[in-house]
């Protein structure tokens, strides 16, 4: 939502150019995580249109399945999972600044509080790796 | 000996005569425990004397001489020409505010969203004087205490690239002293400010840039008020959608 503003005669209105996000590398970053969002909803559209193929048989489901062993196919799905990784990876990171956790009248440690979400990711991916591999 | 000099490239603005700033260039003494204001005093007086900036305290106390350094917004009483020798050092208003002439911008919006989200003490009903202070444990005084060292400087506006997009967007400094007095035991006044916060160009606006909580020359990290605003808020109104009895406070 953009709010117009009422601007003064004699002053000067400086205007953001649209290559802010190059003027540092906190701005770059920031950009990036961004950006992954856009792969990680291409990733789950492909994935949509995957399970949407199951209930239309072998034939077609194997058909798909193909599909997606092309090369551009490979390449995109590399990118959306360094992507979505470093989504993640960052997110986690910034549980310590957003979530505080308090116990009794102790605040607990930041950084304890990453830890802990890094070990619970680490936990339930394990869990999935275990119930889709085991056969 | 030759004195050993520096370049400043200050940026410079006529109202009513330029259509844009333009820089200008000037040539100071060197001097290892100068910063970058002692350099613009230097110009302003031996040099150029309409060179136009705000300035009070000098020891990163008032807030009043933040501009951008090598376009990174910096107290410049704390800007040491050491550390950016050689130069030359590009000197210009902070980022994202109107210019009113050289290196002063326009405070008027920023003191504005200040007041709007009311940052103050606010008590349902005042006690009388009398009857005295208001106690708060050392626990208590922890919970805020970081947000509250903020000296209202703006570098975290300049640094925000959503209010150089946004310019209503309430904005960093603003929030965390919002955030600031709701986290105070003394304080009644969350249902008060929570409107100013949960519009559209309140604490949503916000996409997590975190730039402001590194310019920040107080570290006061506005960045983390305003998320957990986001966090505050959001637990609100589920809780009052529900809960039959609403939401906390």
């Amino acid at each position: 939502m953009t709010v117009p503003r009422v601007e003064r005669p004699g002053l000067y209105y400086p205007k953001l150019p649209a290559t802010w996000w190059l003027r540092n590398a906190n701005y770059f970053r920031f950009m990036l995580r961004e950006l992954s969002s856009v792969f990680i909803a291409l990733f789950l559209v492909v994935f949509l249109i995957q399970l949407h193929r199951l209930p239309q048989g072998p034939g077609a489901y194997a058909a798909y399945l193909e599909t997606l062993r092309a090369p551009g196919w490979i390449i995109f799905h590399v990118l959306a999972l360094a992507f979505a990784l470093y989504h993640s990876v960052t997110w986690f990171n910034l549980t310590g600044v957003v979530q505080v956790v308090h116990l009794g009248e102790r605040q607990v440690p930041p950084r304890l509080v990453v830890g802990a979400s890094f070990a619970l990711w680490a936990v339930v991916s394990v869990v999935l790796l275990w119930f889709l591999l085991r056969g | 000996m030759t004195e050993e000099t520096m370049t400043l490239e200050v940026t410079r603005y006529r109202p009513g005569h330029d259509r844009e700033p333009r820089t200008e260039s000037f040539t100071v003494p060197y001097r290892k425990d100068w910063v970058v204001l002692d350099a613009l005093n230097h110009i302003k007086d031996r040099i150029d004397g309409t060179l136009s900036y705000r300035w009070s305290c000098r020891m990163g106390v008032c807030g009043s001489c933040g501009m951008m350094v090598n376009g990174v917004p910096k107290l410049t009483c704390a800007a040491f020409l050491r550390d950016y020798r050689p130069g030359p050092i590009r000197v210009g208003p902070l980022a994202n505010f109107p210019v009113i002439r050289d290196l002063v911008i326009a405070l008027d919006d920023f003191m504005e969203k200040l007041r709007r989200v009311k940052p103050w003490i606010i008590r349902a009903v005042e006690k009388p004087v009398a009857d005295g202070e208001y106690l708060q444990t050392p626990a208590q005084l922890d919970a805020y205490k970081q947000f509250s060292m903020c000296i209202n400087c703006m570098l975290c506006y300049a640094a925000c690239p959503v209010y150089g997009l946004e310019p209503a967007f309430v904005g960093p400094a603003a929030i965390a002293l919002a955030y600031r007095y709701n986290l105070d035991s003394r304080d009644e006044g969350y249902r008060l400010r929570e409107p100013v916060l949960s519009e559209a160009v309140g604490v949503w606006e916000c996409t997590f840039v975190g730039e402001c909580s590194v310019v920040c020359p107080k570290g006061v990290d506005p960045a983390a008020a305003i998320q957990r605003s986001k966090l505050a808020g959001a637990t609100d109104w589920l809780l009052s959608m529900i809960m039959p009895w609403g939401g906390r406070r």
